[in-house]
C-alpha cells in the first residue's frame, strides 16, 4: 500500500515538475550569465495563453508550443534590451515585466476561458522501457514533452560544462569584464541567454494549458514563474541538479492534495521549498561554498565597459 | 585609485527638478501611448477603454472612495518602501509583511473580542507592524549576517507568508461559520476600523499613513538617522568611513519597512474585509505595486501619496472595465507593468545624457 | 635616429606624447626594444610606464606619435590589435575567473574546438611547461592557486594568443621570494626561446637580476637608456628621482611637541589575506609632519585603514596621546580627532548630498549640528558658508550636490571638513593626485598651516616632491616595512630613491 502510494506519488511529479523544468532550464542559463529575470511567471503564463490559442485555433498542438517559446522570448526581449542595454535594474525591470505578462494573458485568454481543448499530446512510450514489470507502465509512458525536458535538461548540463559556449557563458556572469578583455561580446552572450530564459520559460507555461491541464485559466500560473526563481537557486545553477529539484518540488505539489485527509496541511508543505531556498541562500554566500557552488558572481550587476 | 574620470562625468550636467517632472510626465504619456497601441494590437478599443478607467476611478464618488480605499495599503507599504529604497536596500517582499501584518491583527481580533474598541484597534496596528517588522527582520538578519541579497530572501518570505495565510485560514482559523470558504470569522464590532459615512474609505488607517507620510519625510530629510539612511544609500563605503553603522542602518529600514507594511496589512483586515481571508482576497500584490508608488514618487514619502492615489485609481479602473467592457481585472496589470518600464527608462535618460557629453569630450 | 624597420627592433615608439586632465603623463618618448632582450622600464609611479605599456597594448591611444612593430608601422586600436600584432600584457591586477580552472580560463575567448575546449589548453600547458618551466595544474580552480600561479595563467593566457612580446607590469608586485626567482628563471627561458620582455617595475634589484637594457622614466620623459651591466644601483636610483623642484613654500622650521600617534609593530592584512603591514613602527608628534613615501602599493593604504579604523590590524598596537586605539572602529577615532582625507576622493564622500551636508559627513550628530534627534540645517548652513569662503571652494552654492564639483573643489571640500575643527591627528593619503597646479599649491599650503597650529599630520604620498616640501621627518615604505626614518634635512634623493626600490635599508634610531 505505502510502495504503491509512494510510486504513484514519484509518478505524478514528474508532469507535475515538467513545466518547471522547462522554467528553471531557462532561468539558469539567463541567471548563468549574469541577468536576473524576475519576469519568469510572465513570461511563463504568456506562453500558457498562447499555446493554448495558438492550439485552439489551429488544431495544431506543435504550432501551439512553437508560438509559446515565441511569445515567451519576446517578452523576454524586453527585459533583456531594459535591463542589458538600459542597465536598469533587473529585479524591477522583471516584475514589470511578469505584471505585463499577466495583464496581457488575461486579456487575450477572455475568449479561450471555458473552452475545451481541440487535440491532446498523446503519451509516448518509450520502447523496451515501458514493458518493464510495474515501473514500466508508470514511468516510462509520458507525454513527448517530459522526455524533452529531460533531454534538454543533460544536453544543456553537457553544454555548460563540457563545450566551449559553456565556458562562455559561465566567465560572462562569474567576470563579465575579464570576458570583456578577451573579445567575447558580452551583451550578445547575455541577449542570447535571457532570450532563451524566455523560451523555456514559454514552454513551461505552454506545458501547462495544453498538455498537463488542457484548459486556459486566468492566472493558471499560479507562482510557478516564483517557483522556478526560487527552483534556479535551490539546484545551485546547474540544470541537472534542477531536475531533480523540480521533480521534487513537483512531488511536493502533488503531495500536497493527497497527504491532506492524512492531516498533514498542505500549506505547511507547499513552505518547504521556500524555506529550503533561503537556506540554500544562506549557506552558499559563505566564500568557501560559494567558489564552489554559489551564484554567478556578477548576478544582477549591469556590465560597463569602463571608460577611462 | 583616481576616481577623477567619474566626477568629470557627472558634472557636465545639472538636472533641475522641473526637468525630472518633465521627463517622468513625458514618460507616463509615452507609456499610455503605447498601451493604446497594445490594447488595439489586443483588440481592445483604447478610447473607450480609458475613458471608462478614468470614469470608473474619477467620473464618480464611488469611483473616488474607492480610489482612496485601494490607495491607503499602497502608501502605507510605499512610505516603508521608500525608506528603504533610499537607503538602497530593497525589500521586495513588502506583500509578505503585508500578509503577516493582518495575521496578527486576525490572531489578536480573534482571541479577544470582548476588549473595547479604544484598546483593540491600536494594539491591532500595534501587533501588526511588529509582525510585518520582524517578517523582514529575517532577510534583514541574512543580508547582515550571511550577506544574502536582500531581494531574493524577502521575495521567498512573501510565499512562505502566503502559505501560512492559507494554512490558517483553511485549517485551525477556518471560521465556524462560513461553511467551507476560505475566511476566518468575522470580527467583532469592537475590531472593525470605522469608516468614513458609507464608503469603504477605513480613516484611522488613512490618517496613520498621512501622518507616516510626513513623518517619514521629516525622519529622511531633518533627523540623523534620515541622514544616516541618505548617506548610506549614496555610498555605502561613505557611510562607514563617517564612521555610521552600515547594519544599524539596513536593520533600521527593513523594520520600519516590514512594520509600515504590516499596518497596511492591519487595514485591510481590520478595515475593508473584516476577517481574514486567502492571500489575494486581501492583497491583489499591494506589496508589489507598492514599489511603483514609491518608484513614481522618486522615492518621496510625500509625493507618494499621490503616486498611490493614482496607481489606486487605476486599480479600480481595473474594476470598471471589468464590468463596462467585460475584459478581466488582470487587464489592469497591463498598465502597472508598461508604466513601469517607462518610467525605468526615463531614469536613464537622465544618465544617459550625461555619459554621451563625456564621450564627445573625449 | 635608427632606423625603425630593423627586423632587429621588436617595438619602437617615437614622439609619444599622451595627456590626461590636468597631467602630462607620456612627454615625447622614444623607446626602442631590441627583438629577444629583456627590457626593463623603471620609474615611480606616476612617471608614466605604465601609460606608455597601455598605449603599446591599445588600451589608450596616443596623442602624438608613431609606434613600430616587429619593422612594421602599426596602428593599435584596441587589444585585440595588439594581439594581433603578437604583443600580450600580464597587468598588475590579474584578470580570472576565479571560480573556474586554469584550462577554463586558458581557452576562454579562443577559437579552440567547441567539445572539450579544454583538451586544447592541456596541450599547450604541457608544451608550456617543457619549455618555460610554466607549471600549472589545469584542474586547479584560480581561488586555490597562490598569486604566483595565477600570474603564470596569465603568462600562458598570453602565449597562447601568439603573444611573441611580453610586456610584464610590476609582475613582483604579489610574489613571494621563492616565486619571485621562478617567475624570473621562466623569463630568461622564454628569452631564450626568442621571446622579447617589456618588464615594468621601480624595483631595482629586479632590474639587475633580469635585465639586459633598462630604460629609466621621470615624470613622463625618458632620463635614460643604459645596458644594466654599465650602470648600478645608485645611478639608477638618482635618475629616477632627481627632479627641479617646482614648488618652493615658505616653511617654518618645525617645532614638533608630545607625540601624538605612536605605531608599534602593527602588522595588516590586505584584502587577498596576504600580509601587507609587516612590523610597521613609527611616531608622528604634534606640530610635526611625517611623510611616508613610496610606490603605492607597498602597503600605504592598509597601514592608513588600519590607523582610520577600516581595517583590522592582526597584531601590534596603535597609541593615540598615550591612549590605546588599535582596531578601535573609526567613530570612536572620529571621537578622539583623528581626521583622514582619503586616498580614494569616492570614499570620503556621498555624491549625491549637498556640499553643506558633506561638509558634516563626520560631524552630523554632534552639537550644533543636531540638538537630539534632528539636525539643524540654519546651523549646518552657516558653517556650510563660513567653510566654502574660507577654503575657496567654488560652488554654486552650498546646496549644489558634490558631485557637479571639480575635483579640485572636491578636494577642498573634503579638506575644509577635515580639518575645520582642529584635529589632533590629520592623515592625508595623496592629497593632491590628478589636481591642477594651483589647487595643489593651496592644498599643500594647508597642510602646513595644520602642522604650524600644532596638528600631528602623517602624510602619504607618490609625489617625492611634496613629501620633500612638507615632511619634517620622511620615511619610505617598501613591501610592507620602514626602510629607514630620515629627518628631512638629512634626506637626499640618492638615499630615499634606494630605499623606495627596495636596495637599502637605515635601521632605526630611538629619536626616528
Amino acid at each position: 500500500m505505502i510502495v504503491e502510494f509512494i510510486l504513484l506519488v514519484l509518478k505524478a511529479a514528474i508532469p507535475a515538475g515538467t513545466p518547471l523544468l522547462f522554467g528553471t532550464l531557462g532561468e539558469v542559463t539567463a541567471e548563468r550569465s549574469g541577468v536576473l529575470n524576475l519576469g519568469v511567471e510572465g513570461m511563463m503564463i504568456v506562453g500558457a495563453v498562447t499555446a493554448f490559442g495558438v492550439t485552439y485555433t489551429t488544431g495544431n498542438i506543435w504550432l501551439g508550443l512553437a508560438a509559446a517559446a515565441l511569445a515567451g522570448s519576446l517578452l523576454a526581449l524586453v527585459h533583456a534590451f531594459a535591463s542589458i542595454t538600459l542597465r536598469v535594474n533587473q529585479v524591477v525591470s522583471g516584475l514589470a515585466l511578469t505584471m505585463l505578462g499577466l495583464g496581457v494573458s488575461g486579456l487575450v485568454g477572455k475568449r479561450f476561458i471555458g473552452m475545451p481543448p481541440r487535440t491532446r499530446l498523446a503519451p509516448l512510450a518509450l520502447p523496451g522501457l515501458s514493458d518493464l514489470p510495474v515501473i514500466g507502465p508508470l514511468f516510462f509512458r509520458y507525454d513527448p514533452m517530459v522526455y524533452l525536458a529531460i533531454i534538454l535538461a543533460l544536453v544543456l548540463w553537457f553544454m555548460m560544462y563540457k563545450t566551449r559556449w559553456g565556458i562562455t557563458l559561465r566567465s560572462v556572469g562569474e567576470s563579465p569584464a575579464t570576458a570583456d578583455a578577451l573579445g567575447v561580446p558580452v551583451f550578445q552572450v547575455r541577449y542570447l541567454a535571457v532570450l532563451f530564459g524566455g523560451l523555456m520559460a514559454g514552454l513551461g507555461g505552454a506545458y501547462l494549458s495544453v498538455v498537463y491541464t488542457t484548459a486556459w485559466i486566468e492566472g493558471m500560473t499560479a507562482g510557478a514563474g516564483w517557483i522556478v526563481i526560487a527552483l534556479t537557486i535551490f539546484a545551485m545553477w546547474d540544470p541537472v541538479r534542477a531536475m531533480l529539484g523540480a521533480y521534487l518540488f513537483g512531488g511536493v505539489r502533488v503531495l500536497q492534495y493527497r497527504l491532506q485527509p492524512l492531516g498533514i496541511s498542505p500549506n505547511l508543505l507547499n513552505m518547504l521549498p521556500f524555506i529550503f531556498t533561503i537556506l540554500v541562500l544562506m549557506l552558499s554566500t559563505g566564500e568557501v561554498i560559494r567558489r564552489r557552488v554559489g551564484a554567478p558572481a556578477a548576478l544582477m550587476q549591469p556590465y560597463t565597459r569602463e571608460e577611462r | 585609485m583616481n576616481n577623477w574620470p567619474h566626477f568629470r562625468l557627472e558634472k557636465r550636467l545639472t538636472v533641475p527638478p522641473w526637468l525630472e517632472f518633465l521627463t517622468l510626465a513625458v514618460s507616463l504619456l509615452l507609456a499610455l501611448v503605447a498601451i493604446a497601441v497594445l490594447f488595439r494590437v489586443l483588440g481592445v478599443n483604447p478610447i473607450v477603454a480609458y475613458q471608462r478607467i478614468f470614469r470608473g476611478a474619477f467620473g464618480s464618488l464611488y469611483g473616488l472612495t474607492e480610489t482612496i480605499v485601494k490607495a491607503i495599503p499602497l502608501m502605507m507599504c510605499g512610505i516603508g518602501l521608500s525608506l528603504a529604497f533610499r537607503a538602497r536596500v530593497y525589500n521586495i517582499g513588502a506583500e509578505g509583511q503585508l500578509l503577516v501584518g493582518a495575521i496578527c491583527a486576525t490572531g489578536l481580533a480573534l482571541s479577544r473580542p470582548g476588549w473595547p474598541s479604544w484598546a483593540l484597534r491600536p494594539a491591532m496596528f500595534l501587533v501588526g507592524f511588529i509582525g510585518g517588522a520582524l517578517w523582514a527582520l529575517i532577510p534583514a538578519l541574512l543580508k547582515v549576517r550571511f550577506r544574502v541579497d536582500e531581494t531574493l530572501s524577502s521575495l521567498m518570505m512573501v510565499y512562505i507568508a502566503s502559505e501560512l495565510v492559507n494554512y490558517l485560514v483553511y485549517g485551525p482559523w477556518k471560521g465556524a461559520k462560513e461553511m467551507g470558504f476560505p475566511y476566518t470569522d468575522k470580527f467583532s464590532p469592537s475590531a472593525q476600523l470605522p469608516r468614513l459615512l458609507n464608503t469603504r474609505i477605513h480613516y484611522p488607517t488613512l490618517i496613520l499613513a498621512l501622518v507616516l507620510a510626513v513623518l517619514a519625510y521629516v525622519l529622511i530629510q531633518r533627523t540623523k538617522w534620515g541622514f544616516e539612511i541618505r548617506v548610506t544609500g549614496e555610498n555605502p563605503e561613505a557611510a562607514r568611513y563617517a564612521g555610521m553603522n552600515y547594519f544599524k542602518t539596513v536593520l533600521l529600514v527593513m523594520l520600519l519597512s516590514g512594520g509600515m507594511a504590516g499596518l497596511a496589512g492591519v487595514g485591510e483586515v481590520a478595515g475593508i474585509h473584516y476577517r481574514l481571508r486567502y492571500p489575494q482576497g486581501i492583497s491583489p500584490g499591494y506589496g508589489f505595486t507598492a514599489i511603483i508608488v514609491t518608484w513614481l514618487a522618486r522615492l518621496n514619502p510625500l509625493l507618494v501619496i499621490i503616486s498611490a492615489l493614482l496607481l489606486g485609481g487605476l486599480l479600480v479602473g481595473g474594476d470598471a472595465i471589468q464590468v463596462a467592457l467585460g475584459l478581466p481585472v488582470a487587464t489592469i496589470y497591463i498598465f502597472n507593468g508598461v508604466i513601469l518600464l517607462f518610467v525605468l527608462g526615463s531614469d536613464l535618460f537622465t544618465h544617459y545624457k550625461i555619459r554621451l557629453e563625456w564621450r564627445r569630450e573625449r | 635616429m635608427p632606423n625603425p624597420s630593423e627586423p632587429h627592433l621588436a617595438v619602437a615608439m617615437y614622439g609619444i606624447v599622451k595627456r590626461f586632465p590636468g597631467v602630462l603623463a607620456n612627454d615625447h618618448i622614444s623607446f626602442e626594444v631590441r627583438a629577444g632582450e629583456i627590457h626593463a622600464l623603471l620609474g615611480e609611479n606616476g612617471a608614466g610606464k605604465t601609460t606608455l605599456m597601455n598605449i603599446l597594448y591599445g588600451i589608450y591611444q596616443p596623442d602624438e606619435g608613431v609606434i613600430y612593430v616587429k619593422g612594421k608601422r602599426a596602428t593599435i586600436r584596441s587589444p585585440r590589435d595588439a594581439i594581433r600584432l603578437g604583443i600580450g600584457m600580464v597587468h598588475q591586477q590579474y584578470r580570472l575567473v576565479s571560480t573556474h580552472t586554469v584550462a577554463e580560463n586558458v581557452v576562454l575567448g579562443l577559437p579552440v574546438s567547441f567539445l572539450f575546449p579544454e583538451r586544447a589548453a592541456r596541450r599547450w600547458l604541457e608544451e608550456f611547461s617543457q619549455k618555460y618551466g610554466l607549471s600549472v595544474d589545469p584542474n586547479a580552480r584560480i581561488w586555490q592557486l597562490s598569486a604566483g600561479e595565477q600570474q603564470r595563467v596569465e603568462i600562458i593566457k598570453a602565449l597562447c594568443r601568439g603573444a611573441d612580446i611580453l610586456i610584464l607590469d610590476e609582475p613582483t608586485s604579489m610574489l613571494t621570494p621563492g616565486e619571485i626567482d621562478e617567475l624570473l628563471g621562466i623569463i630568461r627561458r622564454m628569452a631564450a626561446e626568442g621571446h622579447t620582455i617589456i618588464f615594468i617595475t621601480h624595483k631595482l634589484d629586479e632590474v639587475f637580476a633580469i635585465s639586459e637594457r633598462v630604460t629609466v622614466l621621470r615624470q613622463g620623459k625618458v632620463v635614460a637608456t643604459l645596458e644594466t651591466a654599465q650602470t648600478d644601483k645608485t645611478s639608477l636610483a638618482r635618475l629616477m628621482v632627481g627632479r627641479d623642484v617646482i614648488f618652493q613654500l615658505e616653511k617654518k622650521p618645525a617645532q614638533p611637541g608630545e607625540v601624538v600617534l605612536r605605531v608599534e609593530a602593527l602588522h595588516v592584512l590586505d584584502d587577498r589575506r596576504l600580509p601587507a603591514v609587516r612590523g610597521v613602527s613609527l611616531t608622528v608628534s604634534a606640530g610635526e609632519i611625517l611623510g611616508i613615501a613610496g610606490v603605492a602599493g607597498n602597503g600605504q593604504r592598509e597601514l592608513v585603514e588600519a590607523l582610520v579604523g577600516l581595517r583590522k590590524s592582526q597584531r601590534g598596537r596603535v597609541f593615540l596621546k598615550g591612549q590605546e586605539v588599535t582596531n578601535q572602529p573609526p567613530r570612536t577615532l572620529i571621537e578622539q580627532g583623528v581626521c583622514y582625507i582619503p586616498g580614494e576622493r569616492a570614499m570620503g564622500l556621498a555624491p549625491g548630498l549637498s556640499v553643506a551636508e558633506n561638509l558634516i559627513l563626520k560631524d552630523y550628530c554632534q552639537e550644533p549640528f543636531a540638538r537630539g534627534a534632528f539636525l539643524d540645517y540654519a546651523v549646518i548652513n552657516a558653517h556650510a558658508n563660513r567653510l566654502v569662503d574660507q577654503y575657496s571652494v567654488t560652488t554654486p552654492s552650498p546646496a549644489t550636490p558634490v558631485k557637479l564639483l571639480s575635483g579640485g573643489n572636491i578636494q577642498r571640500v573634503i579638506l575644509a571638513r577635515e580639518t575645520c575643527q582642529s584635529p589632533t591627528l590629520l592623515i592625508a593619503a595623496y592629497p593632491t593626485s590628478g589636481l591642477d597646479v594651483g589647487a595643489t599649491e593651496y592644498i599643500r599650503q594647508l597642510i602646513l598651516q595644520q602642522r604650524d597650529q600644532g596638528t600631528a599630520v602623517l602624510l602619504v604620498s607618490e609625489d617625492l616632491e611634496e613629501i620633500l616640501q612638507l615632511s619634517d621627518r620622511i620615511a619610505v615604505m617598501f613591501e610592507g616595512e620602514i626602510m629607514g626614518i630620515l629627518p628631512a634635512h638629512q634626506a637626499d634623493l640618492g638615499t630615499i630613491g634606494m630605499m623606495m626600490a627596495g636596495a637599502q635599508r637605515i635601521p632605526m634610531s630611538e629619536a626616528a
